[in-house]
C-alpha cells in the first residue's frame, strides 16, 4: 500500500448525502477479477449526466472528493475504493462514512477524513467559488487546510490507523508477527465448534 | 458488571489485545463467493501464502450466476454445472470467468465449494444457517455486507471488504475495533398480517440509514422472541441498512430447535457441551447498552419504501411524502432527489403506485417460509397481466423443498417464473434486471438508484405484499385482495 502522509490537491464537491457503494460503482462493473481498471465504472450512472460534477472541466484532475453525509453506505464492495483510487482520488472528506467503506479505504490507501457538516459545507462552498482552491489533507498533523479560503480544520483518526497509513503497512504482515498467539488461541478452541470440511 | 451478548462473543475471540491497537479477533467461519474473493486469492498467491484454515472456510456461487438454464431443460442436475459448451447457462463471458476463477481458486487452495447445479448451492447467507454452520457464539465474516444475517442465531457476524477477506484467508483473524452496543427492544406483539420484513423496515425508518453506525444491534423484546428463525434472519439481515455492521438475537429454544439435526450442528456429547455454552451467551440482566431504542410492535403495519434508501419507508396505508415536510435540509434534499428518481408525486397514495415487476427472493426473503407466505397469497389467483413476477429461491435446497410442497406449481399457475437459486434481481448483476424506468416491488433489501438495473425503481416489501402487489398490479397487502 502506498504511504499517505500529506496530500495537496484540488477538490471536487459532491453535494449528495447517502451516496451508497452501488452508486460509487454499480454491480455490472464488479465482474472483473483484477484489482485495477475500476475507475471507468466510478459513479457510472451519474456520469452519463453532462452536468454531474465529475463531468465539469473545472474539476478535472481533482484528487480530493468532498462529499455529503453517510458516504459509502451499503454494499461491502472494496471495488468502490478501487474505483475512487483508480480514478485518481487520494482522500474523501465527509461528515460521516459507512463503516465498511471506511475500513476498506484505510486498507487500500484512500484516506477517509471525517469533518463536521458545517466544515464540509464551507469547503464545498470554497471549491465551488474557486475550483483552483488548493486543499491540503495533512495526516501527519491531522488537519485539513484550504488556506485561500481561510479553512483549517483538525480531524480525528486513531493513532494505529494513522501510523499504518503513514507507513503504508500491510495488515497481514503485521498480524503474522503474532502467529504464535494465533496458534495458541487455536489450541484453546472448544472441540464442538463446526468445521466445513 | 454484566456483559451483553456481543461483548461475550467478542471477549471469547480476542487473540491479542494491546493498548492503542484494534483487538485481533479470531474468526470461526469464513464464507466466500465469486465477486469479492478473486483479488484476495491473487494477493495470497503473490505473497506465497496459503489459506490458514480451509476447514473453517466455505464458498458458494451466488451473486453473478444465471438463474435459468441450469436445470430448466428437463436435464438432470449436474454438479458442477458446466461453464462451457451447450449446457452452459452463461451468456456473459465476463461473468463466466468470475465463476470459473472461484472454482480454480477453491481447487488450488483446498476450499469447499458449492457450485451452481450442486444441491448445496445457494445465496451465501441462506446456506450457512441451512447447513448448521451458523451457530450461536461464533464469529462469522464474509465479503458481503449482509453477513449480519447470521446474527439471527446469536453469532457475531459482519461484512468485510476484499483486503479483509485476504487477511482472514491468510491468518483466520481480523484486527477490529470493539463496537458499541445498541439494544433495539420491540415490545408487544406484531399485529396479524405484519411480518418480520415490515418490522425491520419500520426500525430502519425510525433510526435512519446511519443510526446504527459503529454499533452492534441486539434485537430484544417479546416481539423478537416470538419470531420464527426465518423472521429473525430477515431482521438481522437488514441491520446493515441501518448502518450497523452486525445485528444479533440471543439464542433460545427457537435457535436450538432450528439447529438440531442440521448437517454441521454438533451431536451427542458435543451437542450438550455446545448447548451449555450457548445458554451462557444471552445478555446479562445487569449489562448495559450504549444506546437503546424501544418500539411498540402493536403500532406496526405493512411497510413499503418510497425512496432510494431503505430508511425512506412508510406504512403502505400512507402517501408519498412531501419533501417540504422534512425538517432536516439534508433529508429534504434527499427526498427531492429520491422522488425525481422514483418518478413519484407527493401525496400519491402508496397503494396507487403501479409496478411492472415483482421479485421474491434474496438473502432477506428467499427462504422456504418466505416462499410459503407468497404462495399462500397467490394460491388460486393470477398475477396481473401487466406484471412480470420472478420467484428465486435462496438456495437449491429451498427450491427442492418448495417443489416437494408444490409451491412451484402455485407460482407457475399464477403466472410467475420459477427460477434456480442465486442473488438474481437483488443486485442486477446477472441477466435478471429491471429495464430503465421499470418499477418493482421487491422482497430484497436495497432500493438504491439502479440497484436492480440501471434506471430501475425499487420498492422494498415483504413477501406477502409482493404477492398481493403482483395480483393487483399496484402496491397492495393481502387484506386488499
Ligand atoms: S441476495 Fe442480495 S443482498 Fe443478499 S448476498 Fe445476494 S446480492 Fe447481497
Amino acid at each position: 500500500m502506498e504511504p499517505f502522509v500529506t496530500h495537496a490537491g484540488r477538490a471536487v464537491p459532491l453535494r449528495r448525502s447517502n451516496v451508497d457503494t452501488d452508486q460509487i460503482i454499480p454491480a455490472e462493473y464488479l465482474k472483473q477479477v483484477s484489482r485495477t481498471g475500476f475507475g471507468k465504472g466510478l459513479f457510472a450512472a451519474w456520469r452519463e449526466d453532462p452536468s454531474f460534477v465529475l463531468n465539469q472541466p473545472q474539476y478535472d484532475g481533482a484528487t480530493i472528493l468532498v462529499a455529503g453525509m453517510d458516504f459509502g453506505t451499503g454494499s461491502s464492495r472494496e471495488h468502490a475504493v478501487w474505483a475512487l483510487t483508480d480514478y485518481g482520488f487520494r482522500a474523501v472528506i465527509a461528515p460521516r462514512f459507512g463503516d465498511i467503506f471506511r475500513g476498506n479505504s484505510t486498507k487500500a490507501g484512500l484516506l477517509p477524513v471525517i469533518l463536521p457538516e458545517a466544515t464540509v459545507a464551507a469547503l464545498q462552498d470554497a471549491i465551488e467559488a474557486d475550483p483552483a482552491t488548493e486543499v491540503v489533507v495533512d495526516l501527519d498533523n491531522r488537519v485539513v487546510r484550504a488556506e485561500a479560503a481561510g479553512i483549517k480544520a483538525p480531524f480525528e483518526i486513531d493513532n494505529y490507523t494513522r501510523w499504518r497509513l503513514m507507513e503504508g503497512l500491510d495488515d497481514i504482515g503485521l498480524t503474522l508477527r503474532h502467529a504464535d498467539e494465533i496458534a495458541a488461541f487455536e489450541r484453546s478452541r472448544p472441540s464442538f465448534l463446526p468445521v466445513t470440511a | 458488571m454484566g456483559r451483553t451478548l456481543a461483548e461475550k462473543i467478542w471477549d471469547a475471540h480476542v487473540v491479542r489485545s494491546a493498548e492503542g491497537e484494534p483487538d485481533l479477533l479470531y474468526i470461526d467461519l469464513h464464507l466466500l463467493h465469486e465477486v469479492t474473493s478473486p483479488q484476495a486469492f491473487d494477493g495470497l498467491r503473490e505473497a506465497g501464502r496459503k489459506v490458514r484454515r480451509p476447514d473453517l472456510t466455505i464458498a458458494t456461487e451466488d451473486h453473478n450466476v444465471p438463474t435459468t438454464g441450469i436445470d430448466g431443460r428437463g436435464m438432470p442436475l449436474t454438479s458442477p454445472t458446466p461453464l462451457y459448451g451447450p449446457d452452459s447457462p452463461f451468456a456473459d463471458p465476463v461473468s463466466r470467468t468470475q465463476v470459473e476463477t472461484l472454482r480454480k481458486n477453491c481447487a488450488e487452495f483446498g476450499v469447499r465449494l458449492h457450485p451452481m447445479g450442486d444441491a448445496g448451492q445457494g445465496i451465501v447467507h441462506v446456506i450457512g444457517p441451512q447447513l448448521g454452520l451458523t451457530q450461536p457464539g461464533l464469529t462469522i465474516v464474509c465479503g458481503d455486507s449482509h453477513t449480519s444475517t447470521h446474527g439471527a442465531l446469536g453469532a457475531l457476524a459482519f461484512g468485510i471488504g476484499t483486503s479483509e477477506v485476504e487477511h482472514v484467508l491468510a491468518t483466520q483473524t481480523l484486527p477490529q475495533v470493539r463496537p458499541k452496543t445498541m439494544a433495539i427492544t420491540v415490545n408487544g406483539e406484531l399485529p396479524a398480517g405484519v411480518s418480520a420484513k415490515d418490522l425491520i423496515l419500520a426500525i430502519i425508518a425510525k433510526i435512519g440509514t446511519g443510526g446504527g453506525q459503529g454499533y452492534v444491534l441486539e434485537y430484544r423484546g417479546s416481539a423478537i422472541r416470538a419470531l420464527p428463525m426465518s423472521g429473525r434472519l430477515t431482521v438481522c439481515n437488514m441491520s446493515i441498512e441501518a448502518g450497523a455492521r452486525a445485528g444479533l438475537i440471543a439464542p433460545d429454544d427457537v435457535t436450538f430447535e432450528y439447529l438440531k439435526g442440521r448437517p454441521h450442528a454438533p451431536s451427542g456429547a458435543a451437542w450438550e457441551a455446545a448447548l451449555d455454552y450457548w445458554r451462557s451467551l444471552p445478555t446479562d440482566a445487569d449489562a448495559t447498552f450504549d444506546h437503546e431504542v424501544v418500539i411498540d410492535a402493536a403500532t406496526l403495519s405493512p411497510y413499503v419504501t418510497w425512496g432510494t434508501n431503505p430508511g425512506q419507508a412508510l406504512p403502505l396505508a400512507s402517501s408519498v411524502p412531501d419533501p417540504a415536510s422534512f425538517a432536516d435540509p439534508g433529508d429534504r434534499a434527499a427526498a427531492e432527489r429520491a422522488l425525481t428518481y422514483m418518478d413519484l408525486k407527493p401525496g400519491t397514495a402508496l397503494r396507487d403506485v403501479a409496478v411492472d415487476t415483482v421479485f421474491v427472493g434474496s438473502c432477506t426473503n428467499g427462504r422456504l417460509e418466505d416462499l410459503r407466505a407468497a404462495a399462500s397469497v397467490l394460491e388460486g389467483r393470477r398475477i396481473a397481466s401487466s406484471v412480470r413476477m420472478l420467484v428465486v429461491p435462496g438456495s437449491m435446497a429451498v427450491r427442492a423443498q418448495a417443489e416437494a410442497e408444490g409451491l412451484d406449481a402455485v407460482f407457475t399457475a399464477a403466472g410467475a417464473e420459477w427460477r434456480s437459486a442465486g442473488c438474481s434481481m437483488c443486485l442486477g448483476m446477472n441477466p435478471d434486471k429491471l429495464a430503465a424506468g421499470e418499477r418493482s416491488a421487491s422482497t430484497s433489501n436495497r432500493n438504491f438508484e439502479g440497484r436492480q438495473g440501471k434506471g430501475g425503481r425499487t420498492h422494498l416489501v415483504s413477501p406477502e405484499v409482493a404477492a398481493a402487489t403482483a395480483v393487483t398490479g399496484h402496491l397492495a397487502a393481502p387484506a386488499d385482495l
